[in-house]
């Protein structure tokens, strides 16, 4: 470990190298992240390369990074950076657009996520996904959460249904508030609420990799700080993803920052030392406000 | 230019402003009105045309049924060691016997019994009476054979043309030479309807009887509702799947490339493609190629199948592209398949926009009658259709060809009543559609 002087402005976090993508890795995945808290995290997906096209328009370039397990990674950068873009790659939800081309690797514990063998369905019940407005079914709160562990016949007995959903409810600090009516539609709660109704959603199918598209765009500040308490929670059992616009929240909730700039990784590290000390002059201009 | 100036002008402008904005709100509320008027019109007259003909001039008659008159043996019984098919024999023997008998000289004593001082000769007394009376009281001997030797009460339809002079639908003041009743005749009708013995009675006939050309009076419109429910069905069991499914392939499933543009292109000029032309179409395909048979509800509902399509296609594809698309998001988000997140998500929001697309559709499809004619609907068909391939007509098509019987004056308001009738199914067809949108967008 090597100590810098930068990051003993930060006491509290332990030391932690810098990861500088580069694509000389390609061949050789990286086992471990650090992050800022204790030890070094194994690297849950690891993504090479990736380019990404909408039609003739290059929307990503060589992006690789490696999103450490159990822990909250978080996308910032300007709009139209890329990083919704990149987001999207990792569960392939750019598929179902028209048009859409991506190149690279993308490795989900070792394995190419655009095997062919590999059915997106069953990716995307590894990899869950959160909308950046909430997007409840237009049917009951118990049918919302229901729903993915149905599909995936995770829970057949309507006993173990129940099970999963209060689980999951609970999970989502949402349990005591709905408790008392799950059949009522899950449109009719709050924009908060609703939130959490799609995060306790997304963890009913237990992913292991959890993505969020600005979860807290479209909520009040009290909403959002309640859905940041929760991504806190989640991490002892879900590797988070977020994208978000604003970089408080990204220094609140994440351990590891990445910074998109017109479709290119800037620059990825802890959180912290990307908000103390940033190696590049465009990250440095971002975060205190030159541009974005 | 300061502030006072500045603000004169703008109050200039102002005033012009709201004139113009009065005069267009009243130009609106002139062409509703205007429209407002046209189907007040409308209504009123088929109402006022048509109401009259939902009551009939009846007569309720003491009917002797003389023995001397009705001389038939006993009504056979089943006999010990005959076979069912011998005694089937013998029955419609003596069935056979009982029509045979001179039920109108019955007919015509009831009239006489009911007016003793009439001068009108038999046939002038029986032309009051409808013809079909003498089928009904055959029909009651036939039931019961204990009638004969005993006086009944009957009610009996009024011929049309007495039911047309009693309610003045005739110039009372006209010759003999040009009245379709004979003075005597005349005579004894208004005798009898002032004595009560002719009444106007509510005519359910109408919902129950058949058309009929020998008996006009009794023409009914149960055949041509019947038809039409049939294709009604046909139309709903056939362009809602098909039109349903082709629409979730093309929105949701078909790649965007010329072949789709085209299929796109061609349903919308499906859709503007007169109705005669698909009763062409009808006729070349369904009749002289895979030989159905001619005037079938079934092939009448397949035209109108084809006509429909394009509406229900055309409507099913905007409502399931107004749906967002963070709804499809949502559920492949969570690892839903593509058919899933149609089949469970998607396409039932759009069920409210599908089922008032579908009725609008169908009570299009309902009112339509230039394909039926060249399909050989407009047929006289005096059954009520068992099956959709038994001969048929509908009822658009029931409407064309009594406004088009010889029988003007008597027509001319079951004409009206008819389109009452087809009216009311479509509003009812309407209101329906109004009913469960709002019941299917509550539980959304």
């Amino acid at each position: 470990m090597t100590t810098n002087a930068r990051t003993e402005a930060t006491p509290m976090h332990m030391p932690a190298e810098r990861i500088v993508p580069q694509s000389d890795l390609y061949e050789t995945p990286s086992s471990t992240v650090r992050t800022p808290d204790a030890e070094p995290r194994p690297a849950r997906i690891v993504a090479r390369k990736v380019n990404v096209f909408y039609g003739a328009k290059q929307a990503l370039f060589d992006v690789s990074i490696d999103i450490p397990e159990r822990a909250v990674t978080a996308f910032i950068g300007p709009s139209g950076c890329g990083k919704s873009t990149f987001l999207r790659c990792l569960n392939r939800m750019n598929d179902t657009i028209e048009g859409c081309r991506v190149t690279g690797t993308i490795r989900l514990d070792g394995a190419d996520i655009a095997d062919p063998a590999l059915d997106p369905v069953e990716l995307r019940a590894r990899v869950g996904m959160v909308f950046q407005k909430p997007n409840p079914f237009p049917k009951s709160i118990y049918e919302n959460v229901a729903y993915g562990p149905r599909i995936h016949g995770l829970a057949r007995a309507r006993a173990d249904l129940d099970a999963v959903v209060e689980s999951s409810l609970r999970k989502a600090g949402l349990w005591g508030e709905v408790k008392d009516r799950l059949n009522e539609p899950g449109t009719g709660l709050s924009g908060g609420q609703q939130q959490r109704l799609c995060i306790a959603r997304a963890i009913a199918v237990s992913p292991e990799v959890i993505l969020m598209d600005e979860p807290c765009s479209a909520l009040d500040p009290i909403a959002t700080a309640r859905i940041e308490e929760l991504i806190d929670e989640l991490t002892q059992n879900f590797t988070i993803v977020i994208v978000t616009h604003s970089m408080q929240q990204a220094a609140r909730v994440s351990q590891r920052t990445a910074f998109f700039h017109l479709g290119n990784l800037v620059e990825e590290g802890p959180t912290d030392m990307i908000f103390t000390g940033p190696l590049e002059k465009r990250t440095q201009d971002y975060i205190t406000g030159r541009f974005g | 230019m300061n502030a006072q100036e500045r603000l004169s002008l703008i109050r200039a402008g102002l005033s012009a402003r709201h004139a113009r904005e009065k005069r267009f709100r009243l130009y609106g509320v002139a062409a509703i009105a205007a429209a407002l008027g046209f189907v007040a019109i409308l209504f009123g007259m088929i109402l006022v045309r048509g109401l009259p003909a939902f009551t009939q001039a009846t007569l309720s008659l003491d009917v002797a049924f003389d023995p001397a008159i009705l001389k038939v043996e006993d009504k056979p019984q089943r006999r010990e060691g005959q076979s069912p098919a011998e005694f089937r024999k013998a029955l419609l023997d003596w069935e056979r016997k009982v029509t045979m008998l001179n039920f109108n000289r019955i007919v015509e004593q009831a009239v006489r019994a009911a007016a003793p001082g009439t001068t009108a000769d038999a046939r002038q007394a029986l032309s009051i009476v409808e013809t079909n009376a003498r089928f009904q009281l055959r029909d009651m001997v036939v039931a019961d054979p204990g009638l004969i030797g005993r006086t009944v009460r009957v009610d009996m339809l009024a011929s049309a043309n007495a039911d047309n002079w009693l309610k003045g639908n005739i110039d009372r003041s006209l010759p003999d030479a040009q009245q379709q009743l004979s003075a005597p005749a005349r005579a004894l009708a208004d005798q009898l309807h002032a004595d009560g013995r002719i009444r106007f009675a509510f005519a359910w006939h109408i919902f129950t009887n058949v058309d009929s050309r020998s008996a006009p009076a009794a023409a009914g419109l149960a055949g041509a509702f019947v038809g039409s429910l049939y294709m009604m069905l046909v139309v709903i069991v056939l362009a809602v799947p098909i039109g349903v499914m082709s629409a979730v392939y093309l929105e949701e499933f078909a790649p965007k490339n010329r072949f789709t543009d085209l299929i796109e292109v061609n349903i919308n000029n499906l859709a503007a493609v007169p109705s005669i032309v698909f009763g062409l179409l009808g006729a070349a395909v369904f009749i002289n190629w895979f030989r159905l048979p001619l005037s079938a509800p079934l092939v009448g509902g397949l035209v109108l199948t084809l006509m429909t399509l394009p509406t229900v296609i055309i409507a099913t594809r905007s409502a399931l592209r107004a749906v967002p698309p963070s709804l499809r998001q949502a559920a492949l988000g969570l690892g839903a398949s593509r058919t899933q997140t149609v089949f469970h998500h998607v396409l039932p929001v759009t069920y409210p926009g599908i089922l008032t697309a579908t009725i609008i559709g169908v009570a299009q499809a309902l009112g339509e009658t230039a394909p039926l004619l060249l399909i050989g609907m407009n047929a006289f068909v005096a059954q009520v259709p068992a099956t959709p391939l038994d001969q048929s007509t509908a009822l658009p098509v029931q409407i064309y060809l009594w406004q088009g019987n010889e029988n003007r004056n008597f027509f001319e308001a079951r004409t009206s009543a008819a389109i009452i009738v087809l009216l009311a199914l479509m509003l009812t067809l309407n209101a329906i559609a109004i009913f469960l949108r709002t019941r299917l967008e509550k539980r959304a």
